[in-house]
C-alpha cells in the first residue's frame, strides 16, 4: 500500500513540475519563450508545435504505464487477466509503428518548411542592413560596413529592420546567440556565416557566446540595443564624430586573449573583417561553400 | 644547488600544484595505494591477485573487474559533477576558478561516457552473454583480457592527469582549434588523446570479440531468432562499435599528429579545417550514445519479461527496431551542430533522420508496456529501475525529438535545455539500465542478492534527485543559460533554479552512498542464492549455479525455443522431461596469461611518453608492446582440458547431480 502512495505522490510532483514549466513562459526571464522579433517568433512557434506533438504521445504513454502497473501488479487477489504466453498482435504493432510515423511526418514537414524559410531575410518593407561579427578571446567585435563604425561587447541595431549578421571568429569557434531575437549560429575561423535577425521593437536584448572557448568564455556577454531607425543613424553619426578610430595595432591588441569593457570606435581599418576571414584560411574554401546559409566573403 | 633548482622547477610543472583539492587528492591516492599494498602483503594475497585476477582470461572475472573499475569511475565522475554543481549553486561563487571548472567538466564528460558507461556495459557483456547463449567463454578469451587491461591502463593514464601534468580542459570532445597546441599548449590534451586511444583499441577488440562469440558460439539449436534480447542488443551494439570506433581512433590520431608534428589537419592556418574534426568526432560520437543505450534496452527487455512473468511482447519488432536504430545512428551526426549552418538541405535531412530514430524507439516502449499488460508485475529492484526508466526515457526522448527540429535547435543548442536532455536519456536510459542489470545479474556474479531495503532507499534518492536536478535545467535553457559557463551574475535570474538543481545532484550522490552501503551490507547479510535461479528467470544463465563454475555449463544445453530455460521449467513441471543420463566430456579451456596485463602496461608507458613528448619513453613502451606480440605469437601451450572427474567434483560441490 505504501508503495502506491509513493507512486501517486511522485505523479503529482511531476505534473506540478510540468505545470510550473508551462506557466513559466509568462515570466519574462524565459528569454526563448518571449520572442521579440520575427525569427525568434517563428522558432518559438515551432517549439510550441513540437512540444504539443510530443506531449500528445508522452501523456497517453505515461497514463498507460500508470494504469498497467496498477492493474497488473503481482498480488494474490488481483482479478485482472494473466496471459503469460500472449506475445504478439499484428493490429497493435501496426498501430504503434503507425503513430510515431504520423507524428514524425507532421513534425518533419514543418521542420523542413521553417528550415528553408529561415535562410531568407524576414519579410518587411525596410532595407536590410549588414553587421559583421567577430568573436575573439574573450570579447565580441562588431563592425558596421554601412555606418563605418565599430563596437566591442555591444551592438546597436535599427528596430523593425532585418539585420544580416555576418559571423566569423579570430579565435576558437564560438556561437552568436541573442535568444529573444532568434537562434544562434557558430562563428568559425575562416568562414563568414550569415544569420538573419530582427528586433520588432526598440529595447535592450541579452546576447552571449554559446560555444565554449576556454578561460574567459563565461564572460562573453553583450547587449543588443535596438533603436528606431532615425535614432540608430543619429547614434552612428555621433560615434563617427566623437569616438576614437581603431587602428590595426588597436585590433591586434584587442584580439589578444583577455576580457574587455564595452568600446566604441568611429572607424576601423578598411576591409578588416574580410582580412580576418582570409587570414584564417578563408581562401581555401572558395568554391565549395557557396550555397544557402553559408557564404564566402571574398 | 643548481641541480636542486632544476628538479624543483621540473617537479612544479610535472605535478599539478597550487590547489587544495588536488593536494587532498594526492594524499588520498598515496594513502589508498599504501593501504592496498599493506593489505595484500599482510594477508599474503599478491600471488592470489596475480593468479586469479591479473592474469585471468575467464569472462566472468573480467566482467567483475570491469564492474569494479566502472563503479570507481562513476565515483570520480560523480565527484566532478558535484563540484560543478557546487560552483553553480549560486551566482558569483569563487569555489573553482575558470580553468579548474573547465578541466572538471571535461573530465566529467569523458570519464562518464568512456570510462564509466563503456566498461559498465562491457562488464555486463562479459558476465551475461556467454552464459545467456550457452557458451563456455567468449570467442577470443586472450583478446578479451587484453581489452580489459587496455581499457584499465587507458583510464589510469587519463586519470593521472589530475595530479600529474594537468587535466585536459577543452571539453569532452575537444574541438579544435581550442584543443590544438595554439590554444591548449599543456599536456592535458595529450593525456586525453592517449587515454582514449589506448582504451579505444580495447573497445574495438571487445566489439569484434562479442560479435564473433554471438555469431559462432551459441548453444546447439539456438537460432538467431531464438536468442535472448540482451544478446541481440549486444550484437547490435558490437556492429556499431566496429564501424564507429575506427573513426574515433583516426580522428584523435590526426589531432595528435597536429599537436606533435605541427601538421595542419584541424588548425586555423596552413589549410586546416576544424569543421572536419567536428564532423568526424560526431560520426563516432553519435553512434557511441546508441552503443551504450542499446544494451540497456536489451537489459530492460529481459527484466520486463522476467518480472511480469510473461513472454516479451513483439520479439521480432524488438529485434528489428534495434537493428534499424544501429543503422540509422550513423546518419544523424550533423544534429549535434545544426548551428554550423551547413545549409537548409543538409539540416533538413539530418533533422528528419534524427526524428526517424524516435519511431523504432517508440515501438520498443510500447512493446515493453504490452509485455507487462496481462502479466504479473513484481516490484523487485531490477524492475523498479526499469519502471523508473520508462517515464524518464519517454520524456527525454520527447525532448530529443524537440531538439531534432533544426530551426528550434538554434534556440536550444549548447543551452541547459540540451544538458537536461542528454542527461535524461543517459542517466534515465543508460545508467538506470545498467543499474537494473547489475541488480538483476548480481546473484549470478556473486551468489547473493543485494539487500532490498537499502536498495529502495538508493533508488528513491536517485530518482527524486534526478528530477530535482535536471527538470530545472530545461527551464534554465529557456532562460538562455549556456553550458560550460563557470559562473553567472545575479541579473539573469538563473540563481533559484540552479540552486534547486544542485540540491538534486546531491540527492543523487546520497543515492550512490546508499548503494555502496547496500553492497557492503549485502556481502555479509545478503540473501544467498542456492538455486542459481533467484528470480524465476527465463534464459540459460539461470539454469546453472550462482556463481557459475569456471566452465559455465557441464553439458552444453540443447535449445529448441525462445526463453529456453523457462520452456524447460514448464516441461519439467508437466513431467515431460525424461532424466536422460548425461555423458560428461573433458572441457577445453584457455590458459591464463600475463601478456594482456604486461602488454597493456607497456602501452601505458608508451602513452605516458607520448603525453610528455618524451620520445625515448614512447619508443621503449612500443618496443615492449612489440615484444609481447612476438612472445604471444610463438606461444603454443595456451589451452588445457578440465577432466571429467574434476567436472563431476565441481558439480557435486555445487549441489548439482551429474
Amino acid at each position: 500500500m505504501r508503495k502506491r502512495d509513493w507512486f501517486h505522490r511522485g505523479k503529482w510532483m511531476l505534473m506540478a513540475a510540468m505545470a510550473t514549466l508551462l506557466l513559466a513562459g509568462c515570466d519574462n526571464r524565459y528569454l526563448v519563450l518571449n520572442p521579440k522579433g520575427p525569427v525568434a517568433e517563428t522558432e518559438y512557434r515551432l517549439i510550441v508545435l513540437s512540444a504539443v506533438l510530443c506531449a500528445a504521445v508522452v501523456i497517453p504513454v505515461l497514463a498507460l504505464l500508470a494504469f498497467i502497473i496498477y492493474r497488473y501488479r503481482d498480488k494474490p487477489d488481483n482479478k485482472a487477466p494473466y496471459k503469460p504466453d500472449w506475445a504478439h498482435s499484428t493490429t497493435l504493432e501496426v498501430v504503434w509503428w503507425g503513430i510515431p510515423i504520423v507524428i514524425i511526418a507532421i513534425l518533419g514537414y514543418f521542420t523542413a518548411r521553417t528550415t528553408f524559410a529561415l535562410v531568407k531575410p524576414p519579410v518587411t518593407d525596410a532595407t536590410p542592413i549588414t553587421i559583421q561579427v567577430t568573436s575573439l578571446d574573450w570579447k565580441w567585435l562588431f563592425t558596421y560596413p554601412d555606418q563605418k563604425v565599430a563596437t566591442v561587447n555591444y551592438v546597436e541595431i535599427p528596430a523593425g529592420v532585418p539585420v544580416q549578421f555576418v559571423l566569423t571568429s579570430d579565435a576558437p569557434m564560438n556561437s552568436f546567440w541573442v535568444p529573444q531575437l532568434g537562434g544562434q549560429e557558430y562563428t568559425m575561423p575562416g568562414m563568414a556565416m550569415r544569420l538573419w535577425l530582427q528586433a520588432d521593437h526598440p529595447g535592450e536584448y541579452f546576447g552571449q557566446g554559446a560555444n565554449f572557448t576556454g578561460k574567459g568564455f563565461a564572460h562573453m556577454q553583450f547587449k543588443v540595443i535596438a533603436k528606431p531607425q532615425a535614432e540608430f543613424e543619429a547614434w552612428a553619426q555621433n560615434v563617427r564624430k566623437t569616438a576614437p578610430a581603431m587602428t590595426k595595432e588597436d585590433y591586434t591588441a584587442l584580439a589578444k586573449p583577455g576580457l574587455s569593457e564595452t568600446r566604441t570606435y568611429s572607424s576601423y581599418p578598411e576591409g578588416l573583417f574580410e582580412e580576418i576571414v582570409k587570414k584564417n584560411g578563408g581562401q581555401e574554401h572558395d568554391h565549395s561553400m557557396n550555397h544557402d546559409g553559408m557564404t564566402h566573403t571574398p | 644547488m643548481e641541480m636542486f633548482e632544476e628538479i624543483k622547477s621540473f617537479a612544479s610543472t610535472f605535478f599539478v600544484t597550487g590547489d587544495p583539492l588536488i593536494y587532498g587528492a594526492d594524499v588520498a591516492i598515496v594513502m589508498t595505494m599504501l593501504a592496498i599494498v599493506f593489505v595484500l602483503t599482510y594477508y599474503k594475497k599478491w600471488g592470489w591477485l596475480w593468479r586469479e585476477w591479473l592474469t585471468t582470461v575467464d569472462h566472468k572475472k573480467i566482467g567483475i573487474m570491469y564492474l569494479i573499475a566502472s563503479l570507481l569511475m562513476l565515483f570520480r565522475g560523480g565527484v566532478d559533477a558535484l563540484l560543478m554543481r557546487l560552483q553553480l549553486a549560486m551566482p558569483d561563487v569563487h569555489f573553482l576558478h575558470s580553468e579548474h571548472y573547465n578541466a572538471i567538466f571535461t573530465t566529467h564528460g569523458t570519464i562518464m561516457i568512456l570510462f564509466m558507461a563503456m566498461p559498465m556495459m562491457f562488464a555486463l557483456f562479459n558476465i551475461v552473454v556467454p552464459l545467456q547463449i550457452g557458451a563456455r567463454d567468449v570467442a577470443y578469451p586472450f583478446l578479451n583480457a587484453l581489452s580489459f587491461w587496455l581499457f584499465f591502463f587507458g583510464a589510469m593514464l587519463f586519470n593521472l592527469s589530475f595530479v600529474i601534468g594537468g587535466s585536459p580542459d577543452s571539453g569532452w570532445l575537444a574541438y579544435p582549434p581550442l584543443s590544438e597546441l595554439s590554444s591548449s599548449p599543456g599536456v592535458g590534451q595529450n593525456f586525453y588523446i592517449w587515454g582514449i586511444q589506448i582504451s579505444g583499441i580495447g573497445s574495438l577488440a571487445t566489439g569484434i570479440n562479442f560479435l564473433v562469440t554471438i555469431l559462432k558460439m551459441r548453444a546447439p539449436g539456438m537460432k538467431l531468432m531464438q536468442m535472448p534480447l540482451f544478446s541481440w542488443s549486444v550484437l547490435s551494439s558490437c556492429v556499431m562499435i566496429i564501424f564507429a570506433f575506427p573513426i574515433l581512433t583516426v580522428t584523435l590520431a590526426l589531432l595528435f599528429i597536429d599537436r606533435f608534428t605541427g601538421a595542419h589537419f584541424f588548425t586555423l592556418d596552413g589549410g586546416g579545417n576544424p569543421m572536419m574534426y567536428v564532423n568526424l568526432i560526431w560520426m563516432w560520437g553519435h553512434p557511441e550514445v546508441y552503443i551504450v543505450v542499446i544494451p540497456a534496452f536489451g537489459i530492460y527487455s529481459e527484466i520486463v519479461s522476467t518480472f511480469s512473468k510473461k513472454t516479451i511482447f513483439g520479439y521480432k519488432s524488438m529485434v528489428f527496431s534495434m537493428m534499424i536504430i544501429s543503422v540509422l545512428s550513423f546518419f544523424t551526426w550533423v544534429h549535434h551542430f545544426f548551428t554550423m549552418g551547413a545549409g537548409a538541405d543538409v539540416n533538413t535531412f539530418f533533422a528528419i533522420s534524427t526524428m526517424a530514430i524516435g519511431i523504432p524507439t517508440g515501438v520498443k516502449v510500447f512493446n515493453w508496456l504490452f509485455t507487462m499488460f496481462r502479466g504479473r508485475i513484481q516490484m523487485k529492484q531490477p524492475m523498479l529501475w526499469t519502471l523508473a526508466f520508462i517515464p524518464c526515457f519517454v520524456v527525454g526522448g520527447a525532448t530529443g525529438v524537440m531538439l531534432a527540429v533544426a530551426p528550434a535547435d538554434y534556440q536550444y543548442h549548447n543551452s541547459y535545455f540540451l544538458i537536461a536532455h542528454f542527461h535524461q536519456v543517459l542517466i534515465g536510459g543508460v545508467v538506470f539500465g545498467y543499474l537494473a542489470g547489475i541488480y538483476y545479474w548480481w546473484p549470478k556474479m556473486f551468489g547473493f542478492k543485494l539487500d532490498e531495503r537499502l536498495g529502495k532507499w538508493g533508488f528513491w534518492f536517485w530518482n527524486i534527485g534526478f528530477y530535482v536536478c535536471f527538470m530545472p535545467q530545461y527551464a534554465l535553457g529557456f532562460m538562455g543559460m549556456t553550458r560550460r559557463v563557470y559562473t553567472y551574475g545575479w541579473d539573469m535570474g538563473w540563481a533559484p533554479l540552479n540552486f534547486v538543481s544542485t540540491v538534486g545532484a546531491f540527492l543523487m550522490g546520497i543515492g550512490f552512498i546508499f548503494q555502496v552501503w547496500q553492497i557492503a551490507y549485502s556481502i555479509k547479510h545478503g540473501e544467498r542464492d542456492l538455486t542459481g535461479d533467484p528470480w524465476n528467470g527465463r534464459t540459460l544463465e539461470w539454469s546453472i549455479p550462482s556463481p557459475a563454475p569456471l566452465y559455465n555449463f557441464a553439458v552444453l544445453p540443447q535449445v529448441n525455443s525462445m526463453d529456453a530455460w523457462w520452456e524447460k521449467k514448464q516441461q519439467m513441471q508437466q513431467g515431460e522431461v525424461k532424466q536422460e543420463p548425461v555423458k560428461l566430456e573433458p572441457i577445453h579451456m584457455p590458459k591464463n596469461s600475463a601478456i594482456p596485463f604486461v602488454m597493456s602496461f607497456f602501452w601505458f608507458i608508451a602513452g605516458f611518453g607520448f603525453t610528455f613528448l618524451w620520445v625515448w619513453m614512447a619508443v621503449a613502451g612500443l618496443i615492449g608492446v612489440g615484444i609481447c606480440l612476438l612472445v604471444r605469437s610463438f606461444q603454443y601451450d595456451t589451452d588445457y582440458y578440465i577432466s571429467v572427474d574434476e567436472i563431476r567434483r565441481t558439480e557435486k560441490a555445487l549441489g548439482r547431480a551429474v
